[in-house]
């Protein structure tokens, strides 16, 4: 167990690979009640979201959910989010753990008469079960991706979401904290493998999806991120114009997936010999090498371009990739 | 699957605090980590060995493994000259956590001071410091 943002929580049960494989292959559970929830409601409730979060809510509709940035006045990334259109005025945002006070304060100092914003995150568990046969052993159906619905799984009501952290098919499991117990044995019941952080370390970076803290931050903007599809700059919010500049001008750094090419584990903090550095590293299970995503100058931020990695005064080759780093065959 | 040993601290090696051990073989030594060291640091994904050739100065680092989770440098027990560094380690370093005294091992080194061996733990002086930590 390690202390998270308050939160203890295991790094893993079995151990990360077997837990990785198993969530690539099969199904794992992860328990991610650490994650926040703010609810925003009332007539005004679009409005205030519109102005602070990147990406156009207008685009979905209750049942739907977004993935979208709360920015800074600087075009920064305070945090990157979930937001769930519960009906037409009320939303959920699912924030991670280590900003959800700040994010709350953020909002509420700029809630609207009517747009109450709320922090609901002690009274929800959240259970993410993630892997090619997660939807079967849960029994349930098939769905969208973004996408969720009111549900009830071993007796336990939760609202089921078409969302996850892994690159695989799964759910997100929203349900009341005091019966988060009962819905963890019965995920469990079902056959789903219980995984730790360590693994849902390496299955995200594989899929390449960014962790705030590491990747993205109040100083790192979404456009040299890879994340300019979450912003909808034709809209007025909190850094817009910053990012119609960046967008405008071109990022300086771009954010790039990289595979080494020779053995050796990147991790992050480690230098670039062209520029830049590591923000997330690791050994991906299912290639059996080290990758990882790391800020280079924009000028060589192409997939086949070399790195140079500093790994402790050793210096190891890398070649910048696609992204996702790794996606299973179907 | 890597299928991790049962944990032991065989005789017939000596011991140092920092999770090596070596066993002495005239005037070489081969030396490795512990159980309890790849069980700290899960299944290891790289091995970084010193070059054969190269001096290991007995408590000194001589190298890395490494885990998803973590790395670690590895302590020479004893003071020598590299004779051998295990390949197969290299290609495949979950053999450490499958046989740590054995297939697992990770240098071969020719001892520049035999006489250092009895500065390094029995079995039993080993498995009372895990006891105590």
């Amino acid at each position: 167990m390690v202390p998270f943002a308050g939160w203890e929580l295991p790094v893993q049960y079995e151990g990360v690979i077997p837990e990785h494989r198993a969530v690539r292959e099969d199904c794992g559970a992860f328990d991610v009640s650490h994650m926040g929830e703010i609810e925003v409601e009332g007539p005004r409730a679009i409005e205030l979201l519109q102005s602070l979060l990147s990406n156009d809510l207008e685009r979905i509709a209750p049942g739907q959910a977004q993935y979208t940035l709360l920015t800074n006045e600087r075009g920064g990334i305070l945090d990157d989010l979930i937001v769930y259109r519960l009906d037409l005025l009320r939303f959920l945002l699912v924030v991670n753990a280590a900003n959800a006070e700040a994010d709350y304060a953020w909002l509420k100092e700029r809630e609207l008469r009517g747009s109450d914003v709320r922090d609901v995150s002690g009274e929800y568990a959240l259970i993410a079960v993630q892997g090619p046969r997660a939807i079967d052993r849960l029994g349930l159906p098939d769905a969208p991706a973004f996408t969720f619905a009111e549900g009830e799984l071993g007796g336990v009501a939760c609202m089921v979401n078409r969302t996850g952290y892994t690159g695989e098919r799964g759910v997100e499991l929203l349900a009341m904290a005091d019966e988060a117990a009962a819905l963890w044995r019965h995920v469990l019941g079902r056959g789903a493998v219980p995984c730790g952080l360590g693994a849902r370390d390496t299955l995200r970076l594989e899929a390449c999806y960014l962790l705030h803290g590491n990747d993205i931050g109040p100083d790192t903007d979404p456009i040299s991120a890879g994340l300019g599809w979450t912003c909808e700059l034709s809209k007025e919010f909190t850094g817009v114009e910053e990012l119609r500049r960046i967008r405008k001008e071109g990022p300086a750094w771009r954010l790039v997936p990289f595979v080494m090419d020779e053995k050796a584990v990147p991790r992050q903090g480690m230098a670039i010999a062209e520029g830049g550095e590591v923000t997330s590293g690791s050994h991906s299970p299912m290639l059996d090498r080290g990758v990882g995503l790391a800020y280079v100058p924009a000028s060589i931020a192409t997939s086949g371009t070399g790195l140079t990695i500093d790994v402790r005064g050793r210096p190891r080759h890398a070649t910048i990739v696609d992204r996702p780093i790794y996606r299973r065959e179907e | 699957m890597t299928v991790a040993a049962a944990e032991s601290y065989p005789d017939d090696l000596r011991y140092h605090p920092e999770h090596d051990w070596a066993r002495i073989e005239g005037d070489e030594a081969t030396l490795g980590i512990t159980w309890y060291a790849q069980d700290s640091l899960g299944e290891l994904v790289h091995y970084e060995p010193p070059d054969e050739g190269a001096t290991l100065v007995k408590d000194g680092t001589y190298g890395e493994v490494e885990s998803v989770k973590a790395v670690s440098e590895l302590v020479a027990p004893l003071s020598g000259e590299v004779v051998a560094v295990n390949r197969k380690v290299v290609g495949e370093p979950e053999t450490v956590n499958e046989d740590p005294y054995g297939e697992g091992w990770l240098v071969r080194i020719r001892l520049s001071d035999p006489s250092e061996v009895g500065l390094l733990l029995d079995a039993e002086a080993y498995a009372t410091l895990l006891a105590e930590q």
